[in-house]
């Protein structure tokens, strides 16, 4: 009756390939290291098919429990495993995603230096990416949640001598970190209250607990605090930063870890966290809003990227913002649909752009593609451009395709479910426009053929092209660095060439599950399914504000809408899309730079946290203070044994530094105790 | 077995004396080095004896062995571990020999006189962790000593005759004050034995009144804040590091720190709790300090020892934290963190000595595009520095969230300022790593670094085996040092838990209370 799934073995399998690669891999042929980095993830995927035949059998939430982790004190975290409707779908997506991935990475990373390093970097990530969804109590999902962190951080730093490459892995592991840091606390207060990171034990507890008003109550602060570690992970407001940044790395990691799994932890976490949040009104208000307004800002910023794969990341933030947006609505299961749909087709958007790109040899910049390729660059690579079509309807909510109905589900709840709020609707909706307005922007400049006019395949003119030099000429030289050695450039311009049969069927399947993925949701069947895990003993009065029809509708027309502006802006009228600029000089060039939101935190985070380290703690406190006081101890020791002869004037800045240290000390003090 | 339970701390403790006289013997080099490598690794592999025989379940001391040494003062040669030390000695010997290996090819002048001390210097770290007489303890205290300014001043660099008299001063310093308590006690008690001494205070045969307690608890707790080193005691740490050889700054990282912690936890914590308790509250103020400040002032360093060292500031600041906690989870984590930071920061000692003795420098903008030329160094130094960051599931991450915990539990202020650390050891630590790593090649002479020989890829080997195995399995560890804390956390396991301090109260209305609490409780 209750057959043994041995669900460590899934995550364990992928953790084989990585091993096997990083302590062999040095020897082994490009070939060799290739086939052991799909066969291990191939072999995940078998394994967690063979799960889901077991499916029947088992009572869900299947538990697994093996030895202790760590285990101190009162406490004990084993090495538990939780099998439940979520974690299946999770458990899916990610073996089956990734391993399409890594046979597309067979091909797109044919020409690279450290084949092997690279397999084994992305094993590594399906190993940590696997427990932190398989995991069966917060604290090992927290090493799941570290580690696809830091295999994100080498990813992104593959190509690590490429300064752009390692600050940008530095930028993502220490923005991450800063969210790690709610979340840390988060699960502090999890143990403090309830003995125990198991969820099982935790959510028994948390079902007794009632409703929380405003701010009153433990389990707000523990779902504002969790949600601080999601926002880092999941790129939303204000620790999104880091995703743009993160496309330095190969085009596959951005497919699989920042576009299709890894950042979806973030709404993973919150969704298995239903219970609480649930109870906590006030926290799903701050999810709602946070993923609203990361949704709008982040779709308003890809209108205007020229480079191709920073287009996707913008459009990814502003997905992960509805799907947080379905978890702020108490709609976890129409979150978790639109995780799934975007996995597809946002994963099939990166690896068409990598497929692109690798036509090119290495050009990101939309504009330049379309000025490189005579007729259009769908011409030259058909299967790329009908895949990447399909994706941009399906992401745009083109009715049929996956994401119509993922997105279409989260509006209606937004407007009428359980915790509704009609402005956030508002703002989903505007912000549907602007993705159909991007996304077909994208797929026209790319694949399309352009203007005429060679003055136009430079259309911004140069002043945004300073400001973007940086980005866009980083992509163009780097990372491809090899492909480009490897076909001339008076070749490439004439010659964009498809992708070879390992990158294009990935493509193809990718592409069916991007088209009909949507279906398995008709009539609420894939929500039905998670049913039982956001069955958290709380039930709210859904509030009908519309019918679902007349939502569809406005779903549907913005979606037309942004297609059809898209397609008169970029295709029809070019000029008019120059006019706009024009007349909209300040507003273009404030969304052109991204709202300078980087500089900001530059100029008032990391630069004065650098400087004051620097001055005040390091050569003021520590070198002139503390030792200054020390040393001047031991010269007055010295000047007293020789009869007070010298009193070197060297002293002064330690007297002064002793002013200074008063100063703190009564600061301190003051602060310290005085708020006590 | 009998007869070596019974002795085997002395041979633990004699075998590295024993192979310094023999070193004195030796004629060539190649005999110097061979021989401190038999008798460290000799030493390392009796040690494991201990584990292996230890009873995690019985309380009190083990492998015990107490005799007369000056009878006239009641002083005893008295020696025994518990859970509190038992894995602190097979660090030491580990760390030891891989200092043996380290020095191989770094140590060309002096050689007799350089093993023969590192030696003499194992005998005085492991001493310190097997004694039970105070006076015996305070003897070993004072060889460790010795021989380690004399690493420091005869093979350290440019500047070592100052960071020698500098260490050699401060240690001093604290360590006479811990003599004259020492001193005091024993007149108060008439014996030098900790178990002793102990029995009567907590029968009541001794009373200490609050005053004199708060005296005593100053004059160890300085001594042991000053080895930690602890802020603000902690200015001879970096010019120490700076200057010390190799197997210098790792014995010194890796185990002379730990003697500070150690003596905190076993003496000042058992012996006067009342005063522990109330210093409590400043001392983790000073650990929390210490722990954002070390993170803080390593991110602006120029010199990647001095950058190690703060960083040292920082672990140690935290598993102060820990100790005055006064909590089952803090208390073990501090433990584990010990054998945690042994193991990372001699590792990332010892990867900044080989870049040393490959280039000559510690400036870090000598370096960059390092993952180029050495590969295989490059994996070994992100596992160190991961394991430094505190990443799950590596060793350090373990003992790391346990310190955290602890400290949260006890309060909440504690735990979330503790939690500032995950930020800011991420970000001098990564800085770091890309610096020295990452990017193109800069310097000529760094493009024909050679990768690691057999012997440098065998000892970050250990180390980095361990940094996996500690991290995977660290009931392996912990379960033998649950029943010492548990003792050593008696005097304070009736305390109430400071519920209308506590910072969350600030910010939250009382929360409401699951009614069934779980099993097990909070402490």
């Amino acid at each position: 009756m209750h057959p043994n799934l041995h669900l460590w073995l899934i995550p364990f399998l992928c953790f084989l390939g990585f091993a096997c690669n990083l302590l062999l891999g040095r020897t082994w042929s490009q070939k060799t290291a290739g086939w052991v980095g799909v066969l291990f993830p191939a072999a995940a995927f078998v394994d967690a098919l063979w799960v889901v035949s077991q499916w029947s059998r088992i009572t869900v939430p299947y538990l697994e429990t093996h030895s202790p982790w760590i285990a101190a004190g009162p406490l004990t975290i084993p090495y538990g495993f939780q099998l439940d409707q979520l974690s299946l779908v999770m458990m899916l997506i990610v073996t089956g995603v990734g391993l399409l991935i890594h046979v597309y990475s067979l091909g797109y990373m044919a020409h690279e230096g450290g084949f092997y390093r690279f397999f084994a970097y992305l094993n590594m990530f399906m190993f940590f990416m696997l427990l932190l969804v398989l995991a069966g109590n917060y604290l090992l999902m927290f090493i799941g949640w570290e580690g696809v962190g830091f295999a994100s951080y080498v990813l992104i730093g593959f190509f690590f001598r490429k300064d752009s490459a390692s600050a940008a892995g530095m930028k993502a592991f220490i923005t991450n970190r800063i969210g790690d840091f709610g979340f840390l606390i988060g699960l502090f207060f999890i143990f403090d209250h309830f003995h125990s990171f198991d969820y099982t034990t935790v959510f028994a507890q948390v079902r007794q607990m009632p409703v929380e008003h405003a701010w009153s109550g433990l389990l707000t602060v523990i779902g504002l605090l969790l949600f601080v570690g999601a926002t880092g992970k999941s790129a939303q407001i204000p620790l999104y930063v880091w995703l743009p940044d993160a496309m330095e790395g190969p085009t596959p990691v951005s497919a699989l870890i920042h576009a299709a799994t890894m950042v979806t932890a973030g709404v993973y976490m919150v969704c298995r966290s239903a219970a609480i949040y649930d109870r906590a009104p006030l926290a799903l208000s701050v999810v709602l809003a946070t993923g609203a307004l990361t949704a709008i800002f982040a779709a308003s910023i890809g209108i205007l990227q020229r480079d191709i794969k920073k287009v996707l990341a913008y459009s990814t933030v502003s997905q992960l913002g509805y799907m947080f947006m379905a978890c702020g609505a108490m709609a976890y299961g129409a979150g978790i649909f639109h995780l799934m749909t975007h996995a597809f087709f946002k994963g099939l958007l990166f690896l068409g752009a990598g497929s692109v790109i690798h036509a090119m040899s290495g050009e990101q910049d939309m504009f330049r593609i379309q000025a490189l390729a005579p007729g259009g660059l769908r011409r030259y690579v058909p299967i790329t451009f009908w895949t990447f079509l399909i994706a941009t309807c399906a992401i745009s909510g083109i009715p049929g395709f996956s994401g119509f109905f993922s997105k279409d589900k989260i509006l209606y709840e937004v407007l009428s479910g359980q915790h509704p709020n009609a402005f956030w609707w508002a703002v989903g909706t505007i912000a549907a426009l602007m993705t159909s307005f991007y996304m077909f922007r994208a797929l026209f400049v790319t694949f399309l053929a352009g203007p005429e006019t060679a003055a136009l395949s430079h259309p911004t003119g140069q002043e945004p092209r300073a400001v973007e030099a940086h980005s866009v000429d980083a992509g163009f030289t780097a990372g491809h660095a090899e492909h480009q050695a490897a076909h001339p450039p008076a070749h490439e311009a004439a010659h964009p060439h498809e992708s070879p049969a390992s990158m294009t069927v990935p493509l193809i399947i990718l592409g069916i599950l991007a088209a009909f993925g949507g279906y398995i949701g008709l009539g609420d069947r894939f929500e039905n399914f998670l049913a039982p895990v956001f069955n958290t003993g709380v039930v709210l009065p859904t509030h009908p504000a519309a019918s679902e029809l007349s939502v569809s509708l406005i779903s549907i027309s913005v979606a037309v809408v942004g297609l059809l502006l898209a397609w008169f802006y970029y295709v029809k009228n070019r000029q008019a899309a120059e006019n706009l600029k024009h007349s909209l000089a300040g507003l273009y060039r404030l969304v052109f730079n991204k709202y300078w939101i980087d500089e900001l935190y530059g100029l008032v985070f990391t630069r004065p946290l650098a400087a004051f380290s620097r001055v005040v703690l390091w050569r003021i406190v520590d070198v002139g203070m503390i030792d200054g006081t020390v040393n001047g101890i031991a010269t007055f020791a010295r000047g007293v044994g020789s009869g007070l002869r010298r009193q070197e004037s060297g002293n002064i800045r330690s007297y002064a530094s002793w002013v200074g240290l008063g100063a703190v000390v009564v600061v301190l003090y003051v602060l310290v105790v005085g708020v006590r | 077995m009998g007869y070596l339970n019974h002795t085997i701390l002395s041979w633990v403790l004699f075998l590295p004396t024993i192979g310094g006289g023999v070193i004195l013997l030796a004629r060539s080099h190649r005999a110097v080095r061979w021989t401190a490598f038999i008798f460290s690794l000799a030493t390392f592999l009796l040690s494991l004896h201990l584990p292996f025989h230890f009873d995690s379940a019985q309380t009190g001391y083990q492998f015990v062995q107490n005799k007369a040494w000056i009878p006239a003062f009641q002083i005893h040669y008295f020696l025994g571990i518990d859970g509190i030390s038992l894995w602190l000695l097979p660090l030491t010997t580990l760390l030891t020999f891989l200092g043996v290996l380290v020095s191989w090819k770094g140590i060309q002048h002096n050689v007799k006189a350089f093993y023969f001390l590192l030696l003499i210097l194992e005998t005085g770290m492991l001493g310190v962790f097997a004694s039970l007489d105070l006076f015996l303890f305070y003897v070993f205290w004072e060889v460790s000593l010795v021989p380690m300014a004399l690493l420091i001043g005869i093979w350290g660099h440019e500047n070592r005759i100052y960071a020698a008299v500098k260490f050699f001063l401060y240690t001093m310093a604290g360590s006479l004050l811990m003599l004259a308590c020492i001193i005091w006690l024993y007149n108060l008690t008439g014996t030098f034995s900790f178990p002793g001494i102990l029995a009567g205070l907590r029968a009541g045969t001794f009373h200490l009144t609050a005053g004199t307690e708060m005296w005593l608890f100053l004059g160890f707790f300085i001594a042991f804040a000053i080895k930690v080193p602890l802020f603000p005691f902690h200015t001879w740490l970096p010019d120490a590091h700076v200057e010390a050889p190799t197997a210098g700054s790792v014995l010194l990282a890796g185990v002379l720190l730990k003697m500070g912690a150690y003596g905190l936890l076993r003496f000042n914590l058992t012996l006067f709790p009342r005063a522990s308790q109330r210093a409590a509250h400043w001392i983790v103020i000073l650990g929390l300090i210490g722990l954002i400040y070390g993170a803080l002032v390593a991110f602006s360093q120029k010199n990647m020892k001095k950058l190690v060292a703060y960083s040292s500031v920082s672990h140690m600041g935290l598993i102060i934290v820990g100790v005055f906690t006064f909590t089952a989870i803090g208390t073990q984590g501090a433990v584990y963190q010990m054998l945690n930071h042994g193991v990372s920061t001699s590792g990332l000692f010892i990867l900044v000595g080989m870049l040393f003795e490959r280039r000559h420098t510690f400036d870090l903008s000598e370096y960059g595009g390092i993952a180029t030329a050495m590969p295989i160094y490059a994996g070994f130094f992100l596992l160190m520095v991961m394991s430094s960051v505190g990443l799950p599931p590596l060793n350090g991450f373990v003992g790391e969230f346990l310190l955290m915990l602890g400290a949260f539990v006890a309060r909440h202020g504690y735990g979330i300022t503790a939690a500032v650390g995950v930020i800011v050891s991420a970000m001098y630590l990564l800085k770091w790593t890309r610096d020295t790593l990452w990017g193109e090649i800069k310097r000529p002479a760094n493009l024909s670094l050679a990768d690691l020989d057999f012997r440098e890829g065998f000892v970050l080997g250990v180390l980095g085996v361990l940094v996996l195995v500690m991290g995977f399995a660290s009931p392996l560890f912990l379960n033998k040092v649950s029943t010492a804390t548990r003792a050593n956390l008696a005097p304070y396991a009736a305390q109430a838990r400071p519920e209308a301090n506590r910072l969350a109260e600030l910010f939250l209305a009382p929360p409401a209370r699951v009614p069934a609490s779980a099993p097990g409780g909070r402490r």
